[in-house]
């Protein structure tokens, strides 16, 4: 795990999540994945150089079921973009680094 | 000119890997796009290959393409993990720009982008996609928990996918426009002893069901035309993969349907320097150990060419 990121359990979630000051992308993964894997170390990039503006939260599906449920996470990976609380843009499948970036351009 | 190199592989899935391999041993320093997000090629999205000799216990996907990665590592591969958006493929130079903008020129390239999913084309498929349609069980199937599902597509992958998901879900339908399956035998043999499996021949998705996520199918006969619907909540697309070869724009030549077309046994394409090896090619066997066989043929048959214009004096590596 990368140290720009952040590790979100469903004990934290809210917390961390709904109630940051700062919006936050989650990265819904899993360790059976196989595009969660490719998309990681893109995330940890961005997390890096644009910390002053966005916190990236890793959130592992598997070991935390209940967040995922509730936020009706079908398909891996996953990214959500909430900010103040509300969910305000879903991205699913790995993408390649220029394209996330231009998707989540107004956040960054 | 010493920026030129000796070789580029463009494709990382067991072609591409095995290519690196070949390439790296003979000391040609290939450079690899994985692609960014597609590294690994299709296996990094399948369970368990049970079909790959050396593995009596089976491998996983992923883990396999670990290994293959590595192992073109050891012998001094450099590996760029982004896309490529364009090529220039004519002439004894070839240019090779990547998603960055960046232009790395070589005296060979070999193509080994292999290929991509093909979509059913029914309305609602993108949109739900991610919301109970899905084009990877390895990384889905764990949402469908106790769900009735359907698998589209009566291939080996299909079957497979079908098999897997049963961990999970209830029931899982496989949905096939045949009567019968393509399917390897002993594949089929498990999907027709596997209780949760059920089977619509001779139909079609005709629509995909559901607001912001999906709740059915409408499923058409392929022989009578009647519509039925079934319930479901999840949608696994597997009919099959369509070769990679738009980035070459028509530089080499294609058949009708899209693949590379390579000369007799070799691996050579219609453009000199250019190779061509694995899914890229392959209408027929498209295996994960026939991929790293051609990749294998690509590499050594670009290292003939390479020691062909060493020799007339031509290539600086």
């Amino acid at each position: 795990m990368g140290a720009a990121t952040k590790i979100v359990t469903d004990a934290t979630f809210a917390d961390e999540v709904l109630l940051a000051d700062k919006p936050v992308i989650v990265d819904f993964w899993a360790e059976w994945c196989g595009p969660c894997k490719m998309l990681s170390p893109i995330l940890e990039e961005i997390a890096a150089a644009h910390a002053d503006k966005v916190t990236v939260a890793k959130f592992n599906v598997d070991e935390n079921p209940q967040t995922a449920a509730a936020e009706r996470i079908m398909s891996l990976p996953t990214l959500n973009v909430y900010v103040a609380g509300k969910l305000v843009k879903q991205i699913v499948g790995a993408k390649p680094k220029a394209a996330l970036l231009a998707d989540l351009a107004e956040y960054l | 000119m010493n920026d030129i190199r000796n070789v580029i592989i463009i494709g990382s899935g067991p072609a591409g890997y095995t290519a690196a391999i070949y390439a790296a041993r003979a000391q040609l320093t290939p450079l690899l796009f994985e692609g960014a997000v597609t590294a690994g090629g299709a296996l990094m999205n399948t369970t368990e290959v049970e079909n790959f000799p050396g593995f009596p216990d089976g491998i996983m996907g992923p883990a396999l393409m670990e290994s293959l990665r590595a192992q073109a590592d050891r012998f001094g591969t450099e590996f760029i993990t982004d896309d490529v958006v364009s090529v220039d493929l004519s002439g004894p130079v070839k240019s090779v720009t990547d998603a960055e903008g960046t232009v790395h020129r070589a005296h060979a390239v070999i193509l080994a982008m292999g290929s991509g999913y093909r979509e059913l084309g029914v309305d609602g498929e993108k949109r739900l996609s991610g919301h109970g349609v899905s084009w990877c069980a390895t990384c889905d199937g764990f949402f469908f928990r106790n769900q009735h599902i359907a698998v589209v597509g009566g291939g080996d992958s299909a079957i497979e996918e079908a098999t897997f998901l049963t961990r999970f879900a209830e029931t899982v339908t496989i949905v096939h426009r045949r009567d019968s399956m393509r399917a390897s035998k002993i594949m089929q043999d498990r999907a027709l002893s596997n209780d949760k499996i059920r089977f619509a021949w001779n139909s079609e998705v005709a629509q995909i069901v559901g607001d912001d996520k999906l709740s059915g199918l409408v499923l058409r006969d392929t022989l009578t035309g009647e519509t039925r619907s079934i319930e479901v909540t999840g949608l696994f697309v597997a009919i099959g993969h369509d070769p990679r070869s738009e980035l070459l724009g028509g530089q080499v030549d294609l058949d009708a349907e899209g693949y590379v077309i390579t000369q007799g046994r070799t691996t050579l394409t219609s453009m000199s320097g250019v190779f061509a090896c694995g899914d890229l090619v392959d209408h027929s066997y498209r295996q994960a150990i026939t991929a790293a066989g051609s990749g294998c043929a690509a590499a050594l048959d670009a290292e003939r060419f390479l020691a062909v214009l060493e020799s007339t004096g031509n290539a600086h590596p």
